[in-house]
């Protein structure tokens, strides 16, 4: 008697059927991780985070003048940058264990977006034109990006 | 405004660090994943962490010269390699969504630099 988990002859392969059927084709290979909606949010929060480090990092290094390595270890701006920047790692490193590297990280991409958009509130910088026409092309990306994993 | 051929360097390796910092974390975490030992994935995400902030020291030194038009696009770069270091360590597929979205992601960054200019 045949055990339910042997494959019966007549059956088809899933190599035969990915040839034969384009649906079946469709699906996602086995070896290739699938990358969860949990993942992709977690990293999208997370370029909160980094735009925030993004921003700290900057003062700090508008601040550090001449004061050597004291200077730098004593810059709040700099201390509280590289803070946010180990809590970003960390969150980056729980949203990896459930997606692929080459989708989640450009999704990262996402920080340049929150940093044009605070920066005008803290260095005296505009969002022009171009800069517009880059934070849409951004989201796009990575809209086509992220929905592209979920297909 | 020029920028120094120095501050190209520095921002290029940035990325190139960068990118492999992300690949190190990737495999910390998929070790991490897997319940292996802490050993397994303790190493890479040191060393992830390690050469994520060799990256951010680098990038901070480069942007301090030069014009962002020429600096900003170059730090996305990184994506473009991280999408190499996945297929070559992870497996994981080239295809069109990640690629035309990274170029859209690369050419929004462009744009973003030349406004900052």
């Amino acid at each position: 008697m045949l055990e339910p988990n042997v494959i019966t002859p007549g059956y088809a392969t899933i190599q035969q059927l990915e040839v034969s059927n384009p649906v079946v084709r469709s699906e996602p290979r086995r070896g290739v991780q699938d990358t969860s909606l949990a993942s992709i949010a977690l990293v999208v929060f997370s370029t909160l985070i980094a735009a925030a480090a993004q921003i700290l990092l900057r003062f700090g290094a508008d601040n550090l003048g001449d004061g050597g390595l004291t200077g730098i270890l004593t810059n709040v701006s700099l201390i509280g940058g590289y803070t946010c920047l180990g809590v970003n790692t960390m969150l980056v490193v729980i949203a990896l264990r459930g997606g692929q590297l080459s989708v989640l990280y450009p999704i990262m991409a996402l920080g340049y977006v929150w940093v044009t958009i605070l920066a005008p509130l803290y260095f005296h910088e505009i969002i022009n034109p171009s800069k517009m026409v880059g934070l849409v092309l951004i989201i796009a990306g990575v809209s086509f990006i992220g929905a592209g994993s979920r297909a | 405004m020029t920028t120094p051929h120095n501050s190209i360097l520095l921002v290029l390796l940035a990325s190139l660090i960068g990118s492999l910092a992300m690949v190190l974390l990737k495999l910390g975490a998929d070790r991490h994943r897997d319940k292996r030992a802490p050993s397994q994935w303790l190493m890479p995400i040191g060393g992830g962490i390690a050469l994520f902030l060799a990256s951010s020291v680098l990038y901070v030194l480069g942007i301090r010269n030069g014009s962002l038009t020429v600096l900003y696009p170059m730090v996305s770069l990184g994506y473009v390699w991280a999408l190499f270091w996945a297929r070559w360590f992870f497996n994981e597929p080239f295809n069109r969504s990640k690629i035309v979205g990274l170029s859209l992601v690369v050419l929004g960054v462009f744009f973003v630099g030349m406004g900052n200019s």
